[in-house]
Order: structure tokens, then C-alpha cells, then sequence
């Protein structure tokens, strides 16, 4: 089986070790991967703005890029969810879209859903996690059990905490947009995290958010993206 | 009432600062209330629900002509008043001459979100009516000359400090009176108005189209008496709220009670077949005003009319984590929350209200809330998109938005970017939009490399 990756521009940037986890742990469950080195940014950015001209272009491009691909994996619930949703309401009626839409997959999804694997190993055991659920990925994916179960089954331990599936306020442009209201919203976040050996998320964009509100705050406390938690319950 | 919404991004900037406690009292009730309908939601099939009752209001929206016809016919059948305004200005002008006819002195108002739509409170005000709003929530936003915050809880924003102050300040009530003792303070104002008033004003939750019926849900009982005691009764009710079948108040009157409270049933349902008959007590004249003001265009707008299906439960400001930070006043109209944001710009024109489709972080928990299954983020962006189409998006906005599309459009001049990200590093606190982010969240710290560096080393 071959997987072409699709990194996205905020992990590729800011995230970088995200992308090495979920290229080792691909490998190391028997997947070739490929990573079309043209690829740039989904246009999610635009697309929520309301920039649909300039979304467009980078659909399309994209589209290009991963013509041919078998699977493409995303470790990134809501440029997956662009990939998979949003390029049918930009391109209606395209058939390129729809096929790729088909073939596209968040990295927890893929790993249950397509490869079936449950269990990676027990490099998690006794540790203890928060686990933010990205919205576009809970509720535009449907994402909500995969990272939970493989987390657990490699012996973490998921923390409750009341606001997990809140929005932690990032919103790409909101969160330049509207600043003083993106940050009440992690405060409320951060407010009710519980202490936990980490946090973690499908998005960078949240992690990001997050981590430089808690920084702000002299909160510490590991934030790690979930491809990173992965490769490390299998490698221990 | 005036249109404020231009002004979003400084009211709730503004507010935060200012009156931190709206933000606790608003996300406490809100919490409570989201809690209550999950709750409820999960006691039935809720999925089942909705895409029924999205369909009755979908198969109701696409056949209205027809049902304002028959809802009309059977108003009159039973003795009904019906009246037709299309603008406030027509409202205003049949509530006129109501008033002037009856020589109207004191009004009862059952809370409605329409009316303040209307600004049906500083018209009869100018009339010299005294008006009583008779919701215990919208009774203190009154006294306090306050827009409502919330669409089914106006007063969501006050603590009871503030309350126990202005009641303080307005009966001489203690400061530390419970709440028990203001309600039963209010209870005696109201009482007395409900005895003397002449008018009762009210709105609708449905209209039944094959019966004619009036159908109203509260849990205070102010509602019934608001629209039984006074020997005139006047209701508005937009053209989007009816519903075809009598059968049909099965399904939408225990589904909003519980996407609004999480209750089974409203405490309260009042169903109004026309005035009082020979003997009956009751109003001896009823009227119903069928209020357009923008919805028929909006219903003729393909990428904006689902929002008509709206019941105004208010769920989707209860699961919105915005409109939990700030209550409803910095959105600047009668709807705030989700549903605001796609309403007013279909009621009052985009150039209005242009801010509003942005206060929103497309997290999608309206949408999940929505007992009518309005796809809220979809009509978000619709919006957002026609916005930037008409020129209202900010320059700098537009300047980002292409810069960002030209380097994410060519990899060698993404690369470059991503070096100059590493090689230098950047005066992150002058750059504007840079520094909307850092305030809050100190500079960015890219990796030290770039995963399409990394993979270099990992292709071996
Ligand atoms: S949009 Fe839906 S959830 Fe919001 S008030 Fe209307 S019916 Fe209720």
C-alpha cells in the first residue's frame, strides 16, 4: 500500500517533527509513503475567509498533485476535513474532487478506519493525557473515537476535562480577526485542563494557539500533535 | 431598534475588558442550558427529530404563498383580524391605528423577539402607552433600557448583584433581597398591569395554517395572561413562523422546548383560536399581524434562505462558544449568537451588518445544536464570500489573503519564505496582523527545520 502524505504548511513549518512521526510510524506498519514535495497549503486559510477565488487555485493545485495518489494522509483533522468536504462546495460537480475527497484521510481515521490497527504498542503506559478534539475534525469528520482508542490501547490514560470538545477559539483568521475574544476562549480552555503528561490534538493550529496562550500565562506543560504521541506509543 | 453590528470587533473587544462579569454570567446559564439540551437530545431520536421537523419547515417554506393564504382564511373563519406589513412602518402604522381606536393607555407585552425587530416598544411609548414587558427576564432589561442578550433569555447577561441593585435602586428593595423576594416584587407590578392594561401584545412560536391556531410557549405563565386578560389582543408573527398541519405542534412544540430549555414540554402552551365568543371570557378582539420585513427576499435568495427554518430557541447561542464570551449586545441587532450572524445580514443587508458572518470560528456546535438542522458554518461562509465579492473585506485582509495565495501557489517562493522564517528573525511585533497574534500568545517559534528539509533525510 502506498500513502502519499500531505503535510499541510502549518505542521510542515511549525510542527516538522509531526511530519517525521507519522512517516516512521507509516513505514513501520508496512506503508510505502510518498511526499509529493510540491505540495504547499490545502487554502483552507482562504476558504474560511471567504477568499474563494484564491482557495480555488490552491484546490486545484492540489488536486493536481495528489492525482495519483493511492490514499493521501493528513495528520491534520481540519485540512483534512478541507481536502475531504470543503473542495466539493468550491469545485461542485468536479470529478477529480470527488475522487480525492474519497481518498483522503485524517492519519487516526486512516490508521483504524483503512488499516484497521488498533493497537501500536505500549509506549504510552502510565502516562497521562489531555486530548482536545479540533472541531473540524470532531464534528465536520466525525474523528472522535480513533485517537482515543489507539492513545488508551497503548496504555495512556485520557484525563476528563468538561471543555474537550469546546473550540479552544483559534479559527485561523479569527484568531487575528477577533483577538480579544480568541483568547477568552483558550482561557476557558486552559482554565479547566487538567494536569496531565500532555496535551494533545489532530491540529497544529489549536496546538499553536494554545501552547502560546499557555506560554503567556508561565503554564507548562507538554503540547504535542497526536502523530508524534503515535509514534511514540509504537516506539516507545 | 438601532443597528450597532459594524461595530462587533470593538463592542466585544470593548465588553471583555469592561464588564468581565457578563462573561461569567453568560457562560454559566449558557453551560447550563447546553448541558440540559444534550441531555434532552439524548433521550429521543434526536437525529430523527430534526431532519423531520427540517423537512415540515423545508415542505412549509416552499409552499408558502399557499399557507399564508390558508393561515389567512382560517384566521378570519374564526374572527380574527389579519393584517399584512411588510415593514416596520406597516406594523407601526396598524398598531397605530389599534391604539387610537381603542384608546389605549397601558400595554402588556408577552416577550417577543419580533417586536423588538419592530421597535414596537418606542412606538407605543411615543403613543403615550405605557408599556409593560411581563417576562421576568425581559421586565428587568426594560427597567434597565437594555436590548435583549439572549433570544430566549434576555437578561442572561446579569448577575443577581445587578439585579438586587436595581431593584435596590427602583422599589427600595434590600440589596441583599433573595430571589424570591424581586420575583414576588415583580410579580406585584405586573399584576397590577395585566388588571389595568388594554392591549395585550404578543408574537408566536407557530402559526397553524390549517387551523388558524396561535401557538405560544413560555415557562413564567405571563404569556397567557399578557394574551387573555386585556380586551385587545395583537400578535406578530413573521411569515416564516407557520406551520402546516395542526398535527405538526406534535413534533415542533416538545423539540423546541427541549433544543431551548431541555425540557419535554414548555410549562406553559397556549394555543389561541380567535377573541372570546358570546359568554366566553376573554380578549373580544384579536389580530394578527404577518410581518415580512426581508424574509421574502431572503426565501428567494438560494445560498441564505435555510436560515428561515429558524424556530428561535436560541440552542445554537447556548452551544456557541463565542457568543459565550460576551452575550448578545456587541453583535448590535435583536439576534445575536450564530443565528444573528446569518439573520441580520439576510434581514438587513450584508453592508449593514458586515462584521457578523466573522464571529464565528466554524467550530460547528451550532449546527449539532439546531433542532431544524440550519447549516449555520455553511451559511457563514456563504456569507463571507459575498462580503469579499463586494469589496467589504478590509484591505489589509485582501492584501494577505493574495500574498498568502501567491506564495502557497508557487513551492520555490514557499520555500524561500520558509527559509527567511529561520534565517533572520522577524520584528514580529510590528507587523500588524503578526501582532494581533503575539500579544495574546508571545512570537511564533517555527522548527528548526522544515519538514520538506526533513524529508530529505528521510527518503534515504
Ligand atoms: S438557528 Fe436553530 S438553534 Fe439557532 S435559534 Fe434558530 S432554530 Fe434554534
Amino acid at each position: 500500500m502506498r500513502v502519499a502524505l500531505f503535510i499541510t504548511c502549518l505542521a510542515d513549518q511549525f510542527y516538522a517533527e509531526a511530519g517525521v512521526a507519522t512517516v516512521r510510524l507509516l513505514r513501520a506498519l508496512g506503508v510505502e509513503v510518498d511526499f509529493p514535495e510540491e505540495q504547499t497549503c490545502c487554502g483552507q486559510p482562504a476558504f474560511n475567509a471567504g477568499h474563494w477565488n484564491e482557495a480555488r487555485h490552491l484546490a486545484q493545485r492540489t488536486l493536481g498533485i495528489f492525482q495519483d495518489a493511492e490514499y493521501v494522509v493528513l495528520p491534520s483533522g481540519s485540512c483534512a476535513s478541507m481536502v475531504k468536504n470543503h473542495y466539493l462546495e468550491l469545485l461542485p460537480g468536479d470529478g477529480e474532487a470527488l475522487r480525492l475527497s474519497e481518498k483522503t484521510y485524517e492519519l487516526s481515521q486512516f490508521l483504524v478506519r483503512v488499516l484497521g490497527v488498533t493497537e501500536l504498542g505500549k509506549g504510552l503506559q502510565g502516562k497521562t493525557i489531555a486530548y482536545h478534539h479540533g472541531c473540524h475534525a470532531l464534528r465536520e469528520l466525525g474523528v472522535k473515537e480513533e485517537p482515543l482508542l489507539l492513545l488508551k490501547n497503548s496504555g495512556a490514560e485520557i484525563l476528563p476535562w468538561e471543555a474537550a470538545e469546546e473550540c479552544c477559539g483559534f479559527g485561523g483568521l479569527f484568531s487575528v480577526k477577533l483577538p480579544e475574544v480568541s483568547l477568552a476562549m483558550a482561557d476557558r480552555k486552559i482554565s479547566t485542563l487538567p494536569k496531565a503528561d500532555a496535551l494533545t490534538s489532530t491540529d497544529a493550529g489549536c496546538l499553536l494557539h494554545l501552547t502560546g496562550r499557555m506560554g503567556k500565562q508561565g503554564r507548562n506543560m507538554r503540547v504535542v500533535p497526536l502523530a508524534t504521541l503515535l509514534w511514540e506509543a509504537y516506539a516507545g | 431598534m438601532r443597528v450597532k453590528a459594524k461595530l462587533y470587533p470593538k463592542e466585544a473587544a470593548r465588553l471583555l475588558r469592561e464588564q468581565p462579569g457578563v462573561r461569567e454570567a453568560v457562560t454559566g446559564a449558557t453551560l447550563h442550558f447546553e448541558a440540559n439540551r444534550k441531555r434532552a437530545y439524548q433521550e429521543i431520536d434526536a437525529e430523527a427529530w430534526r431532519e423531520r421537523a427540517r423537512r415540515v419547515k423545508d415542505h412549509l417554506l416552499t409552499h408558502l404563498d399557499h399557507y399564508l393564504e390558508l393561515a389567512e382564511k382560517r384566521l378570519q373563519e374564526k374572527g380574527v383580524q389579519v393584517h399584512w406589513a411588510e415593514d416596520p412602518e406597516e406594523a407601526h402604522r396598524i398598531l397605530r391605528e389599534i391604539v387610537a381606536r381603542h384608546g389605549v393607555k397601558r400595554a402588556v407585552k408577552a416577550k417577543s423577539m419580533l417586536t423588538e425587530e419592530l421597535g414596537v416598544n418606542p412606538l407605543l411609548e411615543s403613543l403615550g402607552v405605557e408599556v409593560y414587558e411581563t417576562d421576568l427576564g425581559e421586565y428587568l432589561i426594560q427597567l434597565l433600557g437594555e436590548p435583549p442578550s439572549h433570544i430566549v433569555g434576555p437578561a442572561i447577561h446579569l448577575a443577581l448583584s445587578d439585579i438586587q441593585r436595581l431593584f435596590h435602586q427602583r422599589f427600595g428593595t434590600p440589596l441583599d433581597a433573595s430571589p424570591e423576594a424581586l420575583a414576588a416584587v415583580a410579580r406585584k407590578v405586573l399584576r397590577e398591569a395585566f388588571l389595568t392594561a388594554d392591549l395585550g401584545i404578543s408574537g408566536a412560536n407557530f402559526l397553524v395554517a390549517e387551523t388558524g391556531t396561535l401557538a405560544l410557549m413560555e415557562n413564567e405563565g405571563n404569556i397567557r395572561l399578557s394574551t387573555s386578560l386585556p380586551r385587545v389582543h395583537v400578535a406578530f408573527v413573521g411569515i416564516e413562523k407557520l406551520l402546516p398541519r395542526f398535527a405538526d405542534l406534535a413534533l415542533f412544540l416538545p423539540l423546541t422546548a427541549r433544543a431551548a430549555t431541555g425540557q419535554r414540554l414548555s410549562t406553559y402552551v397556549s394555543l389561541i383560536q380567535g377573541p372570546a365568543k358570546e359568554g366566553e371570557e376573554g380578549p373580544q378582539e384579536v389580530h394578527v399581524v404577518l410581518v415580512d420585513h426581508g424574509r421574502t427576499a431572503l426565501l428567494h435568495d438560494p445560498e441564505a434562505w435555510e436560515v428561515l427554518r429558524c424556530l428561535r430557541c436560541g440552542a445554537c447561542l447556548n452551544a456557541c462558544p463565542v457568543y459565550r464570551q460576551t452575550g448578545g449586545h456587541p453583535y448590535g441587532y435583536v439576534y445575536s449568537g450564530p443565528i444573528g450572524a446569518v439573520l441580520d445580514p439576510g434581514l438587513l443587508g450584508l453592508e449593514d451588518t458586515y462584521p457578523l458572518p466573522y464571529a464565528s470560528t466554524l467550530c460547528g456546535a451550532c449546527y449539532e445544536a439546531c433542532p431544524v438542522k440550519i447549516p449555520i458554518p455553511k451559511l457563514l461562509l456563504a456569507w463571507r464570500n459575498r462580503a469579499v465579492e463586494r469589496g467589504l473585506a478590509p484591505t489589509w485582509e485582501k492584501g494577505a489573503m493574495q500574498a498568502f495565495a501567491k506564495v502557497m501557489q508557487s513551492p520555490s517562493l514557499y520555500r524561500l519564505l520558509s527559509k527567511a522564517l529561520r534565517g533572520f528573525p522577524l520584528p514580529q511585533d510590528l507587523l500588524p496582523l503578526l501582532k494581533a497574534w503575539t500579544e495574546g500568545r508571545g512570537p511564533l517559534q517555527p522548527s528548526p527545520k522544515p519538514f520538506h528539509q526533513l524529508w530529505q533525510e528521510l527518503k534515504e
